[in-house]
Parts: structure tokens; sequence; C-alpha cells
């Protein structure tokens, strides 16, 4: 099925360590074969580099099938690139056309420090769930799992909510460097489940709280978040989160 | 012999007998022991945070930069559980015997049957801590079937199982983390395992960010870093995955057993060139509504839609009348090398036979179809720009899951002692061959419920002098490691680790692959050293070790493949007989299924390390049979 080979510009994001300054590399890559996904494109340079004796792009990866949330590219300015709930690792060159340019940048955020070239830090994420993205049961002694009906309704969008990958494009994408798609949608699925009802309150005080010490924005509603979530996840969960946080201030007042 | 430490009494209560009879360690004391769990996938995940919940210290490792990312993370399909919630007549008995037969008699029973006892205990667990399972109407959980099995115990989250389950097993992880009680190290790759008195006493690892080697004493290591899939280069595993830990501990005198029982996946989206870097598995639950077929005459290139049905040969269905679709995966994956090695291949390359979703679609209709599969669907039309609404899929096997890994007694502890190993890294409960939703289940098994209880029995017992990063083990270790670096990085060679790894790949899948036999075999022996000295002659890596370096990651990794495959060949080339995933051309039935020989070799094979390019010595556990009665795999 594979049609003609591509030619194309690429300006690539070259960062030797967090306290380098980076600029835009200029790279002309030939033969490019539409059928390559985005990273075997960036395969092909780095083998180049190889080749020419010089540094290959650094940038993360794993599973290369959507589900990891490891990959983390901004390209053309947008984090992931062009197509609709697709990662890095699953965009095709067939998106892209002959003679084009294109930009590829790191996810940028103040909570996400560069380490090299296109990969970041993101480890402020685990840091947020870590305040309370869980239900505190230890192993054994759980009752039979269907011991408690859960409405499929229910269900069904506790597991939307689950689906994120936590990549991080939200807070890449979003002009306030804010991560609360991120933690809504642990919230979410949380106070949707009927296992996360007890530790609802202190769960969302202590993530909404390690949000802002990691230093993630300000939601201003600009709903980009969304736009680039490659799960898409809804900015509904940010609403259910605020009504969650209100719930809980007020609650712990009286 | 190996001594399995199998504890004595009926089938279905040594595992009680044994967690009633373990010797216990008072809460106050278990502060004292310090446990490194190395890999936080499903397994090490479960198995850091159920420690940590008793009371260990635990310091854990992986090499991504986030627990969260494992290659656990990409299962699809489910995890099986005896809940026999369908009461369509599973049970703890069924789903141990379906194991065993699945696993073409090469596991042990009672390993198998412990599996399936807690089965039940891990999604009570899972459901818990919040993982969103599927659910019926009626709000309770939903259950599908899955290839190898007549009960529909397969508890799933969309296609997305693994990833919800390994979100849950980081969450109880991060819980842990926050209460002080797991320190987490991310972005560390184990270099070598250190032994003090026979006894694993802690690790060495490179900060994959400083480049730094680091060194972290324990009382014992818990090995839960995944399967070597990555030795065939193309694979569905994650482009991390590696055997560098397992290997490691390897060379330091862990056996590895079986080496040559890898799964080769029936479902997965055809290579489309040489680009390619990875294959792309489709959850084999297609199989339950998908069918598949390819023309009858040989070069047959009509697009689909133009072969009429009495052209088709939906050979599955035909040659297994009672399984069809579903047969286990060794089965179909052979079957379709079969069609397509007779020239009846379809697609461009003609590597690829039909899943055909039409006849469900109209008995079903679309919609039903795509709450069922529509995430795969569209993975399947972002990466080959077809819809398979319309078309049907192709796919084509590729190197999925190994059932080898390195040997453990019951306990889960390896022959050295202190060192455990978990889950997909451990070769115990598949024997030749896994069953669909099998690995997911025995990951969460090994960490949530098996280690808990059988570390105990080690460290209760086990004399530990105070170890810490400044005994002269751990300098040696660093210093080799640090050798070994700067030499990789000193060959200034002309070709890439990747060409390497793919050379090496190629072999492996060519020769150790879905079929075997002594010639290919003898072959690849030859040729496999030799690649493996133009790699230590010829390998290019530019850039330090002083800082992120994929390329020095990568050449590790290749550089232990590249033994591994040899032991891979020696492993295949000694079993003379065909089992599971392991099929020998010399050695099949009349109807060209796998034909076993039991009487010689109804036993693991664990070698142990001699020398690189040395033989390795092979050590051999009988595995008897004392519930099962072994028969021939018949799937007609
Ligand atoms: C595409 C795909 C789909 C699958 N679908 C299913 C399914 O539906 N049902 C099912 O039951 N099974 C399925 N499997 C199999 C199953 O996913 C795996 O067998 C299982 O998840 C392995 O879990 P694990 O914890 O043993 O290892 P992994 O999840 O592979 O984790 C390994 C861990 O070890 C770490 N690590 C590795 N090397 C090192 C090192 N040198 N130093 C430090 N850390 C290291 C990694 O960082 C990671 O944390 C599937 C597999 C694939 C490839
Ligand atoms: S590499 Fe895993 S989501 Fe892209």
């Amino acid at each position: 099925m594979s049609s003609k080979a591509m030619n194309l510009t690429l300006k690539v994001w070259r960062q030797t360590g967090p306290n380098e300054t980076g600029k835009l590399a200029t790279y002309e890559l030939q033969g490019v074969s539409p059928d390559m996904s985005f990273l075997e494109m960036i395969d092909m340079l780095n083998a180049r580099l190889i080749q020419e004796r010089e540094d290959p792009i650094a940038f993360d990866h794993d599973c290369r099938e959507g589900i990891c949330g490891m990959c983390s590219m901004v390209i053309n300015g947008t984090p992931h690139g062009p197509e609709k709930a697709t990662t890095t690792c699953q965009l095709h060159m067939r998106k892209f056309s002959d003679g084009d340019t294109i930009v590829i940048e790191p996810f940028r955020a103040d909570a996400f420090p560069v380490i090299k070239d296109l990969s970041v830090d993101r480890s402020a994420f685990d840091r947020v769930i870590q305040a309370g993205g869980y239900v505190s049961v230890k192993t054994g002694g759980s009752p039979d799992a269907n011991a408690t009906p859960i409405p499929k309704k229910v269900a069904d969008e506790a597991f939307e909510a689950a689906a994120c990958i936590g990549c991080g494009a939200c807070v890449a994408g979003c002009k306030n460097a804010s991560a609360m798609l991120f933690v809504s949608a642990k919230v979410s699925q949380l106070a949707l489940l009927p296992q996360g009802q007890s530790e609802a309150a202190t769960r969302v005080i202590n993530m909404v709280s390690k949000m802002d010490e990691e230093g993630f924005g300000n939601c201003t509603n600009t709903e980009v978040c969304e736009a680039v979530c490659p799960k898409e996840i809804s900015v509904r969960n940010i609403a259910r989160m605020n009504r969650e946080y209100l719930k809980a201030t007020v609650l712990s007042e009286d | 012999m190996l001594d399995s430490k199998i504890p004595s009494g009926p089938l279905s209560e040594k595992w009680t007998e044994h967690k009633g009879h373990c010797k216990l360690i008072n809460p106050a004391n278990k502060r004292k022991f310090e446990v490194l769990v190395v890999g936080t996938g499903l397994a090490g995940a479960s198995a850091a945070a159920s420690l940590a919940e008793l009371g260990y210290n635990v310091k854990a490792f992986c090499v991504q930069d986030s627990p969260r990312r494992a290659h656990s993370i990409a299962a699809q399909g489910g995890i099986n559980a005896a809940k026999n919630y369908q009461n369509d007549g599973d049970s703890v008995w069924r789903l141990f015997y379906d194991t065993i037969k699945g696993g073409d008699y090469r596991s042990r029973e009672a390993n198998v049957h412990r599996l399936a006892e807690v089965s039940v205990n891990i999604i009570d667990q899972c459901v818990a801590q919040g993982v969103p399972f599927a659910r019926d109407y009626g709000g309770l959980l939903d259950n599908r079937s899955f290839g190898g099995a007549q009960v529909s115990r397969t508890f799933y989250a969309r296609g997305q199982t693994g990833q919800q389950l390994l979100l849950g097993a980081y969450s109880a992880l991060s819980k842990e983390i926050n209460r002080g009680a797991v320190e987490m190290y991310a972005r560390r790759e184990m270099m070598d395992l250190v032994v003090v008195d026979g006894k694993a006493r802690g690790i060495v690892c490179r900060n994959l960010v400083t480049g730094k080697i680091e060194s972290y004493a324990g009382d014992a290591v818990l090995l839960c870093t995944g399967g070597y899939g990555n030795v065939f280069y193309l694979s569905t595993n994650a482009m991390n995955s590696n055997v560098t830990a397992a290997w490691r501990c390897h060379r330091k005198g862990a056996y590895f057993a079986n080496p040559c029982y890898t799964q080769i996946h029936p479902t997965c989206i055809p290579v489309s060139g040489d680009h390619q870097s990875k294959l792309t598995l489709m959850s084999e639950s297609l199989r339950n509504d998908g069918r598949v077929w390819v023309p009858k005459n040989k070069g047959d290139k009509r697009p689909a839609s133009q072969i009429p049905e009495n052209e088709r040969d939906y050979y599955l269905e035909r040659k297994y009348p009672s399984f069809g679709n579903l047969v286990p995966r060794d089965v179909a994956s052979r079957n379709a090398k079969q069609v397509c090695d007779e020239g009846r291949g379809v697609g461009d390359t003609g590597l690829a036979v039909y899943l055909d979703f039409r006849d469900s679609i109209q008995r079903l209709g679309a919609d039903t179809i795509s709450a069922r599969y529509g995430n795969l669907f569209q993975m399947y039309e972002r990466i080959t720009g077809e819809d398979p609404y319309s078309v049907p899929m192709r796919i084509f096997p590729a190197i999925h899951y190994t059932m080898g890994g390195l040997w453990v007694d019951y306990n889960l502890m390896s022959n050295l002692e202190g060192l455990h190993v978990l889950g997909e890294a451990n070769f115990s409960d598949h024997g030749a061959n896994r069953l669909g939703a099998s690995a997911l289940m025995q990951g969460l098994a090994d960490g949530y419920f098996v280690i808990p209880y059988t570390l105990g029995i080690y460290l209760a017992g086990a004399t530990l002098p105070e170890v810490d990063e400044t005994h002269d083990a751990f300098k040696e270790a660093v210093d080799s490691v640090q050798k070994a670096t700067k030499k990789l990085l000193g060959i200034n060679g002309s070709r890439t680790v990747d060409d390497f790894h793919k050379r090496l790949g190629r072999m492996v899948w060519d020769n150790i692959g879905m079929s075997r036999n002594k010639e290919g075999l003898n072959d690849v022996l030859q040729k496999i050293p030799k690649l493996r000295e133009e790699f230590w002659s010829d390998v290019r890596i530019t850039g330090s070790g002083e800082q992120l370096n994929a390329e020095l990651e990568k050449a590790g990794r290749v550089a232990d493949f590249l033994e591994l495959g040899e032991l891979m060949a020696q492993d295949a080339l000694a079993r003379t007989e065909s089992c599971g995933g392991h099929f020998r051309e010399e050695s099949k039935t009349e109807e060209d299924e796998a034909k076993r020989d039991d009487e010689n070799f109804c036993f693991v094979s664990a070698w142990e390390y001699t020398a690189t390019g040395k033989k390795a010595k092979l050590h051999k556990e009988k595995l008897t049979f004392e519930n099962v009665e072994l028969t021939q795999r018949s799937y007609k």
C-alpha cells in the first residue's frame, strides 16, 4: 500500500542537558516511507546521525502503541501532532506530505524540566498521584468482587476517566501549563466508584495542593487540554473535580 | 536433579498447608529487612506494595520514567480468574486443568493449582482498588471467553485491561511511596546482581539520566523485569523490554529455564517494511467474533470482497470443528504460517491471513462490534490505513511472550539464594505454552498473593550478616560494569546497535521461531557467535556514558540478547520433542500437531552459565503428574 517516499525538512529541539540552552537544529531527511510511524522516522534520522558520528536525538518512548504515555513530542506546535486522539508513536507519516517542514519540540512546562533534547522529567505527575490517587486498601481481605454492584453507566464513566495515560500533553498544550485534566481524571475515576468514597474529600484536597506545589498553572477553561488529549479525556472531569473540591472544603469546615 | 520444594499433601491443600505452616517474622522485625524489587510492572508493583504494607523496607527500580509505564500497560485482552460468575461450569480445578493442558504438560501441577486458587482473590483485590472492569447491565462484572477456553472466565476493561490493572498496582505502590515505606528509583537499569557468600545481597544500577553507576544493598532481591521477547527484534513487547537484568543474574549463577519456550501470537498487524521497529498485537479476543480465512487457491490476489464464499478456506473452522477460531495461540500461529508457506497468504507480502468481521457485523450489528473492539479497530486503521468494518483485517503471527525465564522453586526463589523471580521473568507456570489472559493473572498472583508469604520463609530462615554498599562485592560489580561501558563506547566501529539487533532477530525468527529443526538450529549456533564477535568489534555508539544515552542502553541489552539467542538455540536443539510453542519439525503427529515425548522429556531444562561462547550446563527438574493424565493435545 506504500505510496511514494517523501523528503522532509525537520527542525528539532536540541538541548544537551537540563541546564544548557537549547536550539532548533535543521535536518533534511530523504526517503521517508508513508507507512512509517513518526518515531520510526526519528529512528531513521538517528541512524543517519550515528553514521555521521553525531549525537542522536534523545526522546522518550516505549510501547509504541499509544498506551504507555511515554512518547512526548510537540509537533508543529501541537502536543502529539496534528492527528486527533493519537499519540506521537501512533502518528503515521502518511499524514504528512512530501516537502513538508516539521518542527519538533519537547513537552514544555515549568513542572516538566527538559532532561535532554525531547526528553522531559514528568515525575511531578507521580508525586501528585502519591498525594492521594488511590484507594487505601491493603492486599488481602477484600470482599468478593461482585458484592457491590456498580451501575454499568457509572463503571463506564469511571473507565473513561481512568483511560488517561499520564503523558502530559494536557499540560504541554495549555498556555498556563495546568494539570487540571490529568488530576481531575484520577479524582473523577475514584469519586465515581463506591470504593473511592471514604477518602474522597482528603484525596481531592491533597492532590490539588500537591498539583499547585509542583508548579502547574491555573485552569482558565481554554479546553485545549481536551483537544490535545490522545485519549480524549473530557473536561467534564475538571468540573467534577471542582465540585468535589468544593464539597470537600465546605465539609471540612464544619 | 533440581529440588522444586513442592510441599507434600493433596494438590488442593498444598498451598493452604504451606502458608499455614511457614515461619512468620514478627512485625517489628520486618522493618529490619531491606527488599530490593527490580521492575515495577504488574509483578513488581504488586509485590513492592504488598511487602511494604507488611512492614518490609522496600526499594523499587524501573527503567521507564514512571512505574505506570511498564510493559504490562499494553496488555489488552483480559485476566483470567476461576470465579464462575457466569455459572458455566468453571472452577479452580478447570482453570488448573486448562492451564496444564494448554502448557502441554510442561509445567508444575502444584504451581499451576496455586495460581488457579489465588486467581479469585486477584479480582477482589483489583475491584477494591477501583479498577474499572467491564460490567453488565445489572452492575455485576462481565466476562468473555478467551483463546483456548470453553468457559467465560476472562475479566476485562475494554481493550485496556493491562493498563487498568497496572494503574491499580501503581496506585497501591504510590500509596506506599507516600507512606515512606517504598523508595522508588525510576530511570534506573539494573546492570548486575551482587552476590555475597552465595546469597543475593544487592544490585548495581545505571542511573539512566546521569550515567552514574549506583549500588544498593539488601537482604533479598526480587527480579520482576519481564520477558525476553525482544531478542527477536520485531516483537509486540515494548521497546525497553530486555533480558539484561535476568541475564546478568544468570551470569552470576541463576539457572535459566526453558529458554526455547517462546510464544508466537496469531493476531498481530503484519510487517509493512524494513523501517518497522515493533509489531502491534491486536487482542485475540478478536477471534471470538472474527473468522480467519485465506483464499482456497494459491496466488489468488483478488480483493477479499471479490472472493466468493466457496473459494474461501476458513481453515481453523475446517480443521478444528470444536474449537474453530478459538484454538490455542500456537495452533493458530502455525496454521497461519502453513497456509502462507503454501502460497495462499494475502496482502502485498503474502505474509498475512484475513480476520473477517463481516458475518458478525451482520449478526450483531456494527454497534455491538464497535462496543467490543472499537479501540482495536481504530488502532488497526491508524497503522494500516484500512477500515476493518468494511475490509477484513490482515493478521500475521509475531513473538509475544516468553514462557522461559529464570528457574524458581515453589517459593519463587531461584537456585541462587535470596534471588526471587516473579512475573514473566520466571519460568514457572505456563509450561511450553501460555493461555490467553493468564500472564496478567500470574504476575499479580506472584506479587500480591505468593511472595508476601514465601519471602518470609526465606528471610525467617536465612543467616544474613550485615552487608552494605561498601562491601568489596559492590566495588567489584561497579568496576566491571564501568569497564564494560567503557569497552562498548571505545569500539567506535561502523554499524549501529539496531543493525546488529535486526540481524540477530532475523536469525532467531527464522530458526528458533514458529518451527525449529536440527539443521537450522545447528546453523544458527554457528552464526550467532560470529555475529556477537562482529558486534564487539564493529558496533558504533556515539556520546558518553555520563549522560542520557539511549544507544548505550540498547547496546548493553543487545549484547545480552546475543548471548541469550545462543542459549535458546542450544535448548531448542537439546529438546528433540515438540511441545506447545516449541515445535520441532522432526516430532509431529499425523495431524501436524506438536508431538511430545513424555518418556524422555518430561522435565524442565535449567541451564547453568559457564562462560560466554561455552556450552551451558544442563540441570533437570523432573515433572511429575499425579492429578492429571498426560494426553496428546487435540483441538479437533
Ligand atoms: C501487546 C501485549 C498484550 C498482552 N495482552 C495480555 C493479555 O490480554 N492478558 C494477559 O494475561 N497477558 C497479556 N500479555 C502479557 C503480559 O502483558 C505480560 O506478560 C505481563 O504484563 C508481564 O508483567 P511483568 O510484571 O512480569 O513485567 P513487565 O510489565 O514487562 O515489567 C517489567 C518491569 O521491569 C523493569 N525492568 C526491566 N528491565 C530492567 C532492568 N534491567 N533494570 C531495572 N528494571 C528493569 C521495567 O522497567 C518494568 O518496570 C500481553 C503482552 C503484550 C506484549
Ligand atoms: S510510546 Fe507508549 S504511548 Fe507512545
